[in-house]
């Protein structure tokens, strides 16, 4: 990235959908010195806000776009670079920055693929490299792929990348293949059946971890590692507060303060973030199926099965990520990872720790791919 | 899976998929099956604008094309939703309102009332509205403050496909008469609507764009004027927040009066007429309910108190633009206090 010394600082691609970003605000001064992962400037796009964190340590020289500034993908927002870099040749860089234009094959190919299994029509997104054994990422309870939006693509540049919306969420059809997790995990290897993928490593965030589980227990070959990331299956616990509201709430004022229990964070629940999901829940049928799925995972407000607490012994590479202040499901569940599992909890993070403390969890992603 | 569609499209997909979901749901109108009586195809037409085009051919004579008498089968459709039936009636214009008016403020509107809650009369009344479509006065005018100032009658007037689909199928749904209102301009508006059917339930405002500085309170093809307005200003660093009523019966003011209380500049506006209209209206109710939030003069924006012009050149101007709304923001800002 650094030429002649200068480090570009640009404007992130968050998700397959985003275009361009808003900066709403810079968080450090010129000529403040940046560490890795430190928040540089907020960008909203339409979909949510977040902190840009820096790649590369360095000497922030300019903030080239201001507040208020929308931008497309990969834009210049800043530079970094060191005293003995001239302002002359920085102007010069600045001045010949050329917004790289989308590669071809970005737009030429879908977004997403709809691949029917069991008579319902299953909403999915790939990317990455032809070859490898690719990492599956299931989403949680009343989630959807999107809630990867920060990883697939990071992740994407190491592995070939798998996310899928499950039966009755997002833009899948909205029904279920029924309501316990073997319902649902037996689903989700008839989904890589249809799909001709023969073995994956897992990734699964709250329930998709239990669903991730439940797989690799009843299909070991089937799975080369398992990330488990808030996830349910390690422990009874669970807010059942929050599945409540989030099964009944009808309007964007029950549904933002539910909503905001997902995050460390709260100011992250965007007005866009909120109509995302309720666009999902005015789907006919929805609320029935939410409402049926909570009524058999978590009956009387406890997690009615715990697949990921018998994993040991499978000698399946296992990683647990939690966000410490998680509100849904308590981070002491780590403590219930199996033997030899790499955990880690996160501070400043909570249910959706992926999202909350994106540059960290994709790091530790990596590494736990890297090594199963 | 969501994909673009036109507002007309989402208006066909609506009815085609409560009409599969229930068969209680059954269609009258001028000339939207078109062709009977002819030699050539029954589903000729499918409406003046083509809206219910293919749907014949699905659900056959479910839709029923009707003499040129409003009064007689909008007449019919209460009737026969008052026995049971979910009927949508088409009336093409709805300027042509006039002629079947007792059906609908008369009748329809009071029966749940006069019948001492027992009789539901579950109602769509469907038509054109606005301005903009070289149709001249008796075709072009936004008569929505008419219907609004009925008790018994629920008022729909949607900006997006998105909202179109679903609050048409709220409408079907919905056990009360409905007015709803389609702006003929924004018939081949694209956005992204799910294929599969949803609600979105009456009496809730959207904010379509956040902002500090100043509300505009609005619905239908000013929708998009006022977001013209807002990307305008927002180049000179004022923030617009732009709300979309969606329903003007029932009327979500709790949104308009929160956001009023962040930015304490209201800017009301309405393509129809301006006196008794829906932004006086909201006007009326803020200053009620929210004055001590105010920091400037509310202001509104309206078409002028004239008949629709001919001309397209005094049609345009006639229109409420975005230009008139940035004035209007900034004449508020202006005679405001800190």
């Amino acid at each position: 990235m650094a030429e002649h010394g200068i480090t570009p600082i640009v404007m992130p691609k968050w998700g397959l959908e985003m275009r361009e970003g808003t900066v709403a605000d810079w968080l450090v001064d010129e000529g403040a010195r940046i560490s890795v992962g430190q928040p540089i400037l907020d960008v909203e796009t339409d979909k949510i806000s977040n902190a840009v964190e820096a790649p590369d340590p360095g000497l922030l020289r300019r903030r080239v776009a201001q507040a208020g500034e929308t931008l497309p993908v990969k834009a210049l927002l800043g530079v970094m670079a060191e005293p003995e870099v001239s302002d002359a040749d920085l102007d010069a860089y600045i001045a010949a920055y050329e917004v790289p234009a989308a590669a071809d094959g970005d737009d030429a190919a879908p977004l997403y693929i709809w691949t029917t299994v069991d008579g319902l029509k299953v909403r999915h997104a790939r990317r990455g490299p032809d070859t490898g054994v690719p990492v599956l990422f299931i989403h949680g309870f009343g989630g959807d792929l999107g809630n990867w939006l920060f990883n697939l693509d990071a992740i994407a540049e190491v592995a070939p990348v798998i996310a899928l919306d499950l039966p009755g969420h997002g833009q899948s059809d909205p029904r279920l293949p029924g309501t316990t997790l073997t319902d649902l995990a037996s689903f989700v290897a008839r989904f890589l059946d249809a799909i001709d993928v023969p073995r994956v490593h897992v990734v699964g965030h709250s329930m998709g971890g239990a669903i991730a589980a439940q797989l690799a227990l009843a299909q070991p070959a089937r799975v080369a590692s398992l990330a488990l990331v808030g996830s349910a299956g390690l422990g009874s616990e669970i807010n059942s507060g929050y599945i409540d509201g989030f099964v009944t709430a009808t309007s964007r004022r029950d549904l933002k303060p539910v909503v905001e229990q997902l995050f460390d964070n709260p100011a992250l629940v965007t007005r866009q973030l909120v109509d995302e999901l309720l666009k999902y829940k005015r789907l006919d049928g929805v609320p029935e199926l939410l409402g049926a799925l909570s009524r058999t995972l978590f009956t009387g407000g406890r997690q009615a099965a715990q697949p990921a607490l018998a994993l040991e012994g499978l000698g399946l590479p296992v990683a647990v990520v939690w966000g410490a202040s998680d509100r849904i499901i308590p981070a002491s569940h780590a403590a219930n990872a199996p033997p030899g599992a790499r955990v880690a909890v996160l501070p400043g993070a909570g249910h959706m720790v992926m999202m909350e403390k994106a540059s960290d969890f994709n790091a530790l992603l990596r590494g736990h791919l890297a090594e199963s | 899976m969501a994909r673009k569609i036109s507002m007309k499209q989402a208006i066909n997909e609506a009815i085609d998929q409560e009409m599969a979901r229930d068969p209680s749901v059954i269609m009258m109108g001028e000339d939207i099956v078109g062709g009977a009586g002819g030699d050539g195809e029954r589903d000729a037409w499918g409406g003046v604008l083509g809206v219910t085009k293919g749907l014949y051919a699905k659900h056959g004579d479910r839709l029923l094309d009707t003499p040129l008498s409003e009064s007689a089968y909008v007449g019919a459709a209460v009737g026969a939703a008052a026995c049971g039936m979910r009927p949508i009636a088409e009336l093409m214009f709805v300027d042509f309102m006039g002629v079947c008016f007792d059906q609908i403020y008369n009748q329809a509107a009071k029966f749940r009332y006069m019948f001492g809650g027992k009789a539901e009369t579950p109602v769509v009344i469907r038509a054109m509205c606005g301005a903009g479509f070289r149709a001249a006065a008796q075709h072009s005018q936004m008569l929505t403050p008419l219907f609004t100032h009925i008790p018994g009658l629920k008022v729909v007037c949607p900006s997006t496909p998105y909202d179109t689909k679903g609050l048409l199928i709220q409408s079907i749904r919905d056990n009360d008469p409905v007015i709803f209102l389609e702006h003929k301009n924004l018939y081949g508006f694209e956005g992204e609507v799910p294929e599969a059917s949803y609600a979105i339930p009456f009496g809730e405002a959207n904010v379509v764009r956040e902002g500090k500085h100043a509300t505009v309170v609005t619905y239908g093809l000013m929708v998009h004027r006022a977001l013209d307005a807002a990307a305008a200003l927002a180049k000179d660093g004022v923030e617009l927040e732009v709300i979309d009523l969606r329903t003007l019966s029932p009327l979500d003011l709790d949104t308009v009066l929160e956001s009023v209380e962040k930015t304490g500049h209201l800017v009301c506006v309405d393509e129809a007429h301006p006196r008794c209209n829906i932004a006086c209206d909201i006007s009326a109710q803020v200053v009620q309910q929210a004055f001590g939030a105010l920091k400037g003069p509310i202001e509104m924006v309206s078409a002028p108190h004239t008949p629709v012009p001919f001309s397209p050149v005094l049609e345009d101007l006639y229109i409420p633009s975005a230009a008139q709304i940035v004035a209007a923001v900034r004449r508020s800002l202006a005679g405001g206090r800190q």
